[in-house]
């Protein structure tokens, strides 16, 4: 029970930080490569709009006989005060990366594709899983065999290389990439609801429904889907886990979304090149996909604990 | 019965092998397009694209493939100019070494912490272990390979970062070189072995407390045994059961954790040869490896049901 209000609250305060955080957050622009770049996390800079439309960021900057000095880790700038439209201070919480780029609404902002892609994911994997699991538990005999062959052949396959494979041969796109990570992770869904559903089938409840001649659908809507609801809610949590894990693998390795958009995979690999200068620019991605997973995993544990003190 | 055991292997395997034909061949472009320049005239362009068979129809490449695959041969590969098996036997060692090495990390690792968690359960070691592997299993490979270099290679100095010999290795004596080996495979391995061990401790002390409560324990309790011997040798045996169906299960994410930590740590094993095989569209090196990877995840499935009927009675009676 606490683990699952545990995992369901960070989860929840993930999605409002993420969608809200980037609007209410102070603009910083898009970053200060000469005064900016890799600054700690925690450090107060000051946010200069020019005259010319540039902003300047630097935490750095001082006064001389009516001249603003803007120092940085890659240069020093004079400009007269006139051309400062507007000057405010701005605390960078987790640091600034090379570009000069403030990296927390960077973070937040990565943080919607990752809840994106593997929401979306998850959910064709379920469609197919479902599908599938119903098909070979319902269908005939022959149908079943074949389907539960396949699950058994994808799931013996190392999904992680299979990924690998298709997104460095098709570079996808934010729709193809759901697609292949929800196509490559429904088989324990599949094996999952099909178990269950057989398993009910020799249930004494579901007999004496047939025998009392409910029909069919009935039967279903009734009996059959809200049992299966509780387990496909607890394996579809810890799938989702696996899946911002893969997105993040895949994005680490330069093949997920374009390089443009800052995925929490591609963040790390990028702060990992400066790991000396910034251990912030891949400390702070890694972690929030951690916090993620682990809130994924809490959730399923906690609606697997109550099922099982329910039964 | 480990004949027909294996001959239902055949058509998983042929099923592994024509899916991956099938994705690398829907996939726009080839290994052709890397080497292509638009200065060359289009017959040589023609012609370096017939070189590596890719404008053949899809059915005959297939056939001409699965053909030359019955009879052992892989075909050559476009990146290295030299057969497939040569060049998978070259990067087959170095997986088997970190593998294996993160494979003994991995149960190893696990047994302890599950034994010290079932040891007193909810107790402030099950509690500390509990929320230490659940961290574990969030974090992802690759920034732990990270964090890792950062410590121990970047920081502290004390192990290299990458590459599986230093420069000049070979002009080491025997016993140097093998320490030289060894020091370069402990980060890799470390990061390969933790990954599975948070899995392995967390199932493996479920079975622990599962087996506490079994009768045989109640006896062996009552029969006034010290509490080590109880666990380790009377819990702790039953409990291994499932540990064999785990090797079985986790081999999937050791080769999969084998692309990653490979490709960090610039390990040159199976791993590596499958990541830049896909990225340069080397298709006959991709299908060997995809072949090698998905075989190994097979033939251990095989080995761990195997152990299991000679480890449990039970199992062996039902077949």
């Amino acid at each position: 029970m606490k683990s699952l209000s545990v995992g369901f609250t960070v989860i929840a305060v993930l999605i409002v930080g993420c969608w809200f955080g980037p609007i209410v957050l102070p603009a910083t622009g898009d970053g200060d490569p000469v005064h900016a770049a890799l600054l700690p996390p925690g450090t107060v800079v000051s946010v200069l709009a020019l005259v010319d439309g540039r902003t300047l960021v630097s935490p750095d900057i001082t006064r001389e006989d009516n001249v603003l000095i803007v120092r940085g880790r890659h240069g020093v700038t004079e400009i007269a005060p006139e051309q400062v439209t507007e000057e405010r201070r701005v605390r960078l919480w987790l640091g600034s990366d090379r570009f000069g780029r403030d990296v927390l609404p960077r973070l937040l902002v990565g943080g919607r594709l990752s809840l994106l892609i593997a929401g979306f994911g998850v959910l064709v994997a379920l469609a197919v899983g479902l599908g599938v699991g119903l098909a070979a538990a319902t269908g005939p005999r022959a149908v079943d065999a074949i389907l539960m062959r396949l699950v058994d052949a994808l799931l013996s396959f190392p999904i992680l290389l299979l990924l690998i494979l298709v997104s460095s041969l098709f570079r996808p796109g934010p729709v193809l990439l759901v697609a292949v990570l929800g196509l490559s992770s429904w088989m324990g869904l599949a094996r999952l609801v099909r178990g269950q559903v057989l398993s009910l089938r020799s249930r004494d409840f579901i007999k004496a429904a047939r025998v009392a001649g409910t029909p069919e659908l009935r039967t279903w809507t009734l009996h059959y889907l809200p049992n299966l609801k509780a387990p496909v809610a607890q394996d579809t949590a810890l799938q989702m886990g696996n899946l911002v894990l893969a997105e993040a693998t895949l994005s680490f390795l330069g093949l997920g979304l374009p390089a443009n958009l800052p995925s929490w995979g591609a963040m790390v690999a990028d702060g990992q090149r400066v790991m000396l200068e910034g251990w912030w620019l891949s400390f702070f991605p890694g972690m929030a996909i951690a916090v993620l997973v682990i809130s994924l995993a809490l959730v399923g544990d906690g609606l697997q604990k109550r099922r099982t003190a329910s039964a | 019965m480990v004949v027909r055991r294996l001959l239902t292997l055949v058509p998983l395997v042929w099923l592994v092998v024509t899916l991956s034909f099938i994705v690398v061949q829907a996939a726009p472009g080839s290994y052709a397009d890397t080497i292509d320049n638009p200065r060359l005239s289009p017959e040589t362009r023609a012609a370096i694209r017939a070189h590596y068979g890719t404008d053949e129809p899809f059915f005959e490449q297939y056939l001409r493939w699965v053909g030359a695959l019955a009879t052992g041969d892989l075909g050559v590969s476009f990146m290295y100019r030299e057969p497939v098996s040569r060049v998978l036997a070259r990067a087959i060692p170095p997986t088997a070494l970190l593998a294996g090495t993160g494979l003994a990390i991995t149960l190893l690792l696990g047994l302890v912490l599950a034994v010290a968690s079932a040891w007193r359960p909810h107790g402030w070691a099950d509690r500390v272990i509990t929320l230490l592997s659940l961290g574990l299993y969030g974090v992802p490979s690759f920034w732990l390979a990270g964090g890792l270099i950062l410590m121990f290679s970047l920081v502290l100095g004390w192990l290299p970062p990458s590459h599986m010999h230093s420069v000049g290795a070979s002009e080491l004596g025997a016993p140097a070189s093998v320490l030289d080996l060894l020091r370069h495979l402990v980060l890799p391995a470390i990061c390969l072995g933790l990954l599975g061990a948070a899995g392995t401790a967390r199932y493996l002390r479920a079975t622990l407390l599962d087996v506490h409560s079994s009768r045989f324990m109640l006896a062996a309790r009552a029969r006034g045994l010290p509490k080590w011997r109880l666990i380790w040798v009377h819990a702790l045996r039953p409990a291994l059961l499932p540990v064999i169906t785990l090797f079985g299960l986790s081999l999937p994410i050791l080769v999969s954790g084998s692309v990653v930590v490979e490709t960090i740590f610039s390990w040159p094993g199976m791993g590596q040869v499958a990541f830049n095989a896909a990225r340069a569209r080397d298709i006959p090196l991709i299908l060997g490896a995809t072949l090698v990877g998905a075989a190994a995840v097979i033939l251990g499935n095989l080995v761990s049901d195997l152990m299991y009927a000679v480890v449990d009675p039970r199992a062996r009676r039902r077949q």
